[in-house]
């Protein structure tokens, strides 16, 4: 029944968003931005069972500790950025949402270069004398 | 959660009480009061939303084990 409150959330957020507007717009992107919050705050409980999984999963398969981690952190990341992305692109500034999405996607590849590293050094050992 | 979504009750109510004081200020003639208590409303919001946005923030990197 999770999912009805976060939905009814949504709906009375949404209502009081269009109340507050006509009065004092600056505070109705207060209410949005807070809402974001609380449905994400109530969803990351749920990310820590899955996350568990993962990495019993991963501890079975005898995947590197290492790997799962940068994974991990990975999907923070990308979690953050979509959720700051949005909210700067509510506000009417999507040439600043752009930017953030930018930023996600370099510094999800700037965790990720051990995993490359790692990858390329496999191939390099693959080749005959190299 | 109930708890959590009070927040979102208690920001709607302060942004329009703000703005019935502003309303009653400017109809009294006093513009530069009314400016200054919408801004106090909006910095007082912003207190609440900040404290909200670094609990979640926190959460977060401890999910996703940042620290680590």
């Amino acid at each position: 029944m999770d999912i009805i409150i976060i939905v009814s959330i949504g709906i009375v957020a949404s209502l009081l968003a269009l109340i507050v507007k006509e009065q004092n717009s600056s505070i109705a992107f207060f209410v949005v931005v807070v809402t974001g919050i609380i449905i994400f705050l109530f969803i990351l409980q749920k990310i820590t069972g899955i996350l568990l999984l993962i990495e019993q999963l991963g501890e079975r398969a005898n995947v590197e500790g290492l790997y799962i981690k940068t994974i991990l952190k990975i999907i923070g990341i990308a979690y953050i950025t979509e959720f700051g992305a949005h909210l700067t692109r509510d506000a009417g500034l999507s040439a600043i949402a752009a930017k953030i999405e930018l930023a996600g996607k370099i510094i999800i590849i700037t965790v990720a270069i051990p995993i490359l590293t790692a990858v390329i050094e496999t191939i390099m050992s693959f080749m005959p004398g190299g | 959660m109930l708890g959590e979504a009070m927040i979102l009750f208690q920001i709607a109510g302060i942004g329009m009480i703000v703005a019935i004081i502003h309303t009653v200020l400017k109809q009294m003639g006093k513009e530069e009061i009314a400016q200054f208590t919408t801004l106090m409303g909006f910095i007082l919001v912003l207190l609440i939303v900040l404290g909200k946005l670094s609990e979640l923030f926190q959460q977060i990197k401890s999910v996703f084990l940042f620290q680590g």
